[in-house]
């Protein structure tokens, strides 16, 4: 039941926080704000339970489970269940849903009740993402975290906020249809093999598929998912979104919704179709280390602050998809890391960068630079995530980002080199970053107000969170160590590469 | 004792994350009790541990602790723990060390300076990195101090931020150095898929066990490894950051930019002499490397005005002879330099920061001149570390461990005649761009009035390392002995018509010539070196070297500029056209389709007709 609850209180808690704001306009913030914290503990709860579960040697590794029927005729289900990754990744949800909320806390002063009712629906869709076994339920709740967040680019949103806003519900949605089609096909051809209608993960997991059907299926849920990752070359509607959307949008945006790509590709591409995957080993590699060049050095070239942060993105997740595609527990694990990490660093990020623009009302850094002298505890937080962000050893990237290259090692040196070179291109936008932003003279006399203690609430335990994940990041491995290594049984093809040592 | 390992880690790192948090809260004299206490507290307990270490040896002369596992994934389970023997313990001991006396130095050098308690928590998180770096048990430790030294030298370097001049030599040391770090994580890979661990001891020992003397893995992780070590040490093709390092405070030049860091690389070699012993080719690279290093800097050095650059140089120079002795199997040479070395350069550094305040923040060595009686502190410092620098024979350190080098570069195993020329036309060098540098400073008309005098805080620190660097020499026989406890003994191949005294000879010799060309060029007769630099090669040659060579123009040449280049044309993201042109040909087709509606019936009629016709035609002959 606990599972029902996490989607049930936001979704409850953003209908109260829409009706509530007739009357003013503080309640939606604090209704939103303890709906995040009541999904946050339930979480914990969620975590405690399942580390005992885990000591006790469960033998599934689902941690909880719900199993409503929906449509018995159709064969669809609302069935949920959490396991190791969906767990964290639900953790990384109510996190960033929490920070959302505080961060738009004087940022948002336009329809402050709509505003926390699509936070709130998002926050329900994105766990229903992350909780869904049910193909049916889990297109749903994709549809479902895809709206408000084009309804919050396109009215919070900033100068081009209708362009950024429609051109990504277009990217989103066409590929989200292409993968209406694929769950469509795949539930049919298990139908045509067995006779049975059923929209249900685990029954479909056997589904035999003939190669060249298992292709095309595959293709159609890669598509949905590569969009949103993004895989270059279909990252371009995510530098728009994310510079427009409001601080919490972008932070929902990297943090989450790219994070939704990956939890996809692992959830449902790999185990779905092993071979066929597989078999696009090589593409999907080239295209990661591609990712990450390519981001990095767009990165590098932007002025627009958060245009910056974006393409940084498109670099980190690069790395996921090359630990995803590395098929070995290095990979996988470090795969997971990163999105976890990146969450949190990229996440940190585009909030100091809000913070910024609610100073100075701009977010070009040609106007910024010296801002250290009158801002310096906002500047030392920039710097750390900054660091982050370049992989310092000691942070959490570093972990997840390590791994995941020595994943791709085992596969290929070649690949691991660029990947290896995409990190040396991160120290060079990181740095300029912080020399064009914070160091240097303030030429533009800024005189700004330094971390608030809002602020630096949202911004500590962050911290704290990436060096935790960067010095003991054991507990967290173990979470979904075994959600890694059921994976790769169920991809059948166990641990080829990593066991030939 | 030994249990207390972790502290000398730990306290500067908790010292440095309080004065990160708190520190601008805090009163100066806080500041100054936490920061350069926590270093004195560490060097205390190092040397406690070390007088435990040599009193009651542990089992295999060596010591692990295991704090804690960092990352457990399939046979992937490095520690967060600490390895000590001799080699280890004798570099954290100078580390500290010196370590302390700078950070007192510190406390008056940079007292009213408004970012003190930011430069102090940079400071001591620089000291545990290093010290993690060097007491790491396993090589990912070993890579987060690597980095975290790296990151500290980035922060100290652009210390005062509001110049981007400092900005920029700042990132550059971070993005060179991390250039070789990526070699190194390479070969990090390297050696955790060849043998399935991260231990440092493990992996050597297997490392002899599976691979062939010369065999292709060893060289490739050998040189992966090296490349890591050339960019922290400054060397040959990676040592271009090191002068403009000098941006940073003068103490910081000091620890990290002379005694501590840049010797990183040294360690690393040093630590995993196993492999490079597998690794003839790689081997042979270090040395070559050095050799070049040396001669490359030492040219440099002669050139240079700001005199923080000339020991800038001259500690890459320096280093290079170290990377000679390790490419030449003299391991414990090596280290016995980088003790003595770091006595005399972090000296040198600290009068060089004296002048540099006593006349208000000038440079240039052109516009001091007869420092000798105005500040005879900084002059015996100076007089004593250039000696030591230089290697003046018996009564200074540099001498022994100079000489062992030179001696070791053709009587080792994998010695050559050739290096011992190369390391003695150093010798040449080191004592001509020492005593230029000297006269030019101390003797002479007094060219800039001395505005200021060091105190007590700054004086005594000149007056301990100065000490050092002569009486640093006497330990030799026991620190050679001690260091092979963990490093193998210099196998002498011996050098035909060659003697360790002869070469000490000849090294004195090399000396006074470069002393009396000094003498004469910048002391006696002022006008000949100006005219070596008028005449058009002497011009040439000058430019050359004054800009190191041309390597930063090279670089910038063949990397940093197409970067920029390729960076700056795509800036609005090439790929973006494809799907903005997608929508502009939706657009235009509608607006093609729209012509189309008219209004007008018979135009309607007439596209129906067609259209039937079409499709008839279609189902008819299909």
């Amino acid at each position: 039941m606990m599972l029902v609850w996490l989607i049930v209180i936001p979704l409850v808690a953003g209908m109260l926080a829409w009706l509530t704001a007739r009357w003013s306009t503080q309640l939606p913030r604090w209704i939103s704000l303890a709906a995040a914290v009541l999904d946050l503990v339930l979480t914990l709860v969620l975590w405690m339970r399942s580390g005992s579960a885990v000591a006790a040697g469960a033998a599934t590794v689902w941690f909880a489970e719900v199993d409503w029927t929906w449509v018995p005729r159709f064969g669809i289900h609302f069935h949920l269940g959490v396991d190791g990754l969906s767990l964290l990744m639900l953790g990384l949800t109510c996190v960033l849903g929490l920070m959302s909320v505080l961060c738009s806390w004087t940022e948002i002063r336009e329809q402050v009740g709509f505003f926390h009712f699509n936070l709130m629906w998002m926050l329900a869709g994105i766990a229903g993402v992350f909780l869904a076994l049910d193909l049916f339920l889990f297109y749903f709740a994709w549809e479902l975290m895809l709206i408000p967040m084009y309804f919050l680019i396109a009215i919070w949103g900033h100068e081009r906020r209708i362009y950024a806003a429609i051109k990504f519900l277009l990217f989103t949605q066409l590929s989200g249809l292409l993968m209406l089609i694929a769950i469509l096909a795949l539930y049919f051809m298990h139908y045509q093999t067995t006779g049975v209608y059923t929209f249900q993960y685990g029954d479909l997991l056997g589904a035999q598929l003939t190669p060249e059907a298992e292709r095309w299926i595959m293709l159609g849920f890669v598509l949905a998912f590569a969009v949103k990752l993004p895989v270059v070359p279909l990252h371009t509607w995510l530098s728009d979104a994310h510079s427009e959307a409001p601080t919490a949008g972008s932070v929902i945006l990297a943090g989450l919704l790219l994070k939704t790509g990956a939890y996809g590709l692992l959830r449902f591409v790999l185990p779905l179709f092993p071979h066929a995957a597989h078999e696009v080993t090589p593409v999907a590699l080239v295209l990661a280390v591609l990712g990450i060049a390519y981001g990095a050095v767009m990165a590098f070239a932007q002025t627009d602050l958060k245009r910056l942060v974006a393409y940084t993105s498109v670099s980190h997740l690069g790395f996921v998809l090359l630990g995803i595609f590395s098929w070995n527990p290095f990979g996988l694990q470090g795969a997971v890391m990163t999105m976890i990490c990146h969450g949190l660093s990229t996440g940190a990020l585009f909030i100091l960068v809000g913070a910024l623009q609610e100073r100075t009302h701009t977010r070009d850094m040609d106007r910024m630079g010296g801002l250290w002298i009158t801002v310096p505890r906002f500047s030392g937080a920039a710097l750390f995530f900054a660091l982050a962000s370049l992989g310092l050893p000691g942070l959490g990237d570093f972990v997840g980002e390590f791994l995941v290259l020595l994943g791709a090692y085992q596969l290929s040196v070649g690949i691991t080199v660029v990947a290896a070179l995409g990190i040396l291109a991160s120290t060079l936008y990181a740095l300029r970053m912080v020399q064009r932003v914070f160091h240097g003279e303030n030429t533009q006399r800024w005189q700004l107000q330094d971390l608030s203690p809002r602020e630096a609430l949202i911004i500590a335990p962050m911290i704290a969170a990436l060096l935790w994940l960067g010095l003991y990041p054991q507990p967290i491995l173990n979470t979904f160590a075994p959600a890694m290594h059921n994976l790769l049984r169920e991809a059948n093809l166990p641990a080829v590469v990593w066991q030939k040592r | 004792m030994m249990e207390l390992l972790w502290l000398i880690v730990a306290i500067p790192m908790a010292s440095a994350l309080m004065l990160a948090v708190l520190g601008s809260r805090c009163s100066r004299r806080v500041v100054t009790a936490l920061g350069v206490s926590s270093i004195g507290v560490s060097a205390v307990i190092t040397m406690l541990v070390a007088a435990d270490f040599v009193s009651a040896p542990p089992a295999g002369h060596a010591y692990t602790e295991i704090l804690w596992t960092w990352i457990s994934v399939a046979d992937f389970q490095p520690h967060i723990g600490f390895y000590l023997d001799a080699l280890s313990l004798v570099m954290i001991l100078v580390v500290t060390f010196v370590g302390f006396w700078i950070h007192l130095y510190s406390a008056e050098f940079m007292m009213h300076d408004e970012g003190y308690s930011r430069f102090f928590a940079y400071m001591n998180l620089f000291v545990a990195s290093m010290l993690t770096l060097l007491l790491a048990d396993n090589l990912l430790l070993l890579y987060l101090g690597w980095e975290g030294v790296g990151l500290c030298s980035y922060l100290l370097i652009g210390f005062w931020y509001r110049d981007p001049a400092n900005g920029l030599a700042a990132r550059k040391a971070f993005i060179v150095t991390r250039v070789g770090d990526t070699a190194m994580l390479l070969g990090l890979f390297l050696l955790f898929t060849s043998f399935g661990t991260m231990q440092i001891q493990d992996l050597m020992h297997r490392a002899s066990e599976q691979w062939a003397v010369g065999s292709t893995l060893a060289v490739a992780a050998a040189l992966l490894l090296l490349g890591g070590a050339v960019g922290k040490s400054a060397q040959l093709p990676l040592q271009v950051w090191l002068p403009d390092a000098m941006a940073g405070p003068t103490p910081t030049s000091a620890l990290i930019h002379a005694a501590t860091m840049v010797t990183a690389g040294v360690y690393v070699v040093a630590r995993t002499h196993v492999l490079f012993a597998l690794a003839p080719a790689a081997q042979l690279t270090v040395a070559a490397v050095g050799s070049a290093t040396l001669l490359l800097a030492g040219c440099s050095a002669l050139t240079q005005h700001d005199i923080k650059r000339v020991l800038a140089y001259s500690t890459v120079s320096q280093i290079g002879y170290m990377f000679l002795a390790l490419g030449v199997g003299a391991w414990s040479a090596a280290i016995f330099h980088f003790m003595t070395h770091a006595f005399f350069k972090a000296l040198l550094f600290l009068g060089a920061g004296a002048i540099i305040e006593a006349l208000h923040d000038e440079h240039s060595i052109f516009r001091m001149g007869g420092l000798r009686k105005e500040l005879p502190v900084a002059f015996w410092a100076f007089l004593i570390g250039g000696c030591s620098l230089a290697g003046l024979p018996f009564i200074t350190a540099g001498f022994y461990s100079k000489d062992l080098i030179i001696w070791g570069a053709w009587s080792a195993e994998q010695g050559h005649p050739g290096f011992w020329i190369v390391g003695m036309i150093g010798a040449l060098l080191t004592s001509l761009y020492t005593f230029r540098l000297i006269f030019r400073v101390f003797f002479g008309p007094l060219q800039t009035p001395v505005t200021k005098r060091p105190g007590y805080a700054m004086t005594v620190p000149l007056v301990m390392l100065a000490i050092c660097a002569v009486v640093g020499g006497a330990v030799k026989e026991p620190l050679l002995e001690f260091l092979q406890l963990a490093l193998p003994a210099m196998v002498e191949a011996g050098a035909v018509g060659m003697t360790e005294t002869r070469s000490e000879v000849v090294a004195t010799f090399a000396l006074l010539i470069g002393l009396y060309v000094a003498y004469l060029f910048h002391w006696q007769k002022r006008s000949l070196a100006e005219a070596a630099v008028a005449n058009p090669a002497g011009r040439v040659l000058h430019a050359w070297w004054f800009a190191d060579w041309g390597f930063d123009w090279l670089y910038d040449t063949v990397l940093v500029q197409p970067f920029l280049w390729a960076a700056r044309i795509n800036k609005h993201d090439v790929i973006d056209k494809f799907f903005t042109g997608i929508a502009r040909l939706t657009e235009a087709s509608y607006r093609v389709l729209q012509l189309t509606q008219t209004g007008l019936v018979r135009w309607y009629a007439a596209g129906i007709a067609v259209g039937s016709v079409l499709f008839l035609a279609l189902a008819v002959f299909s």
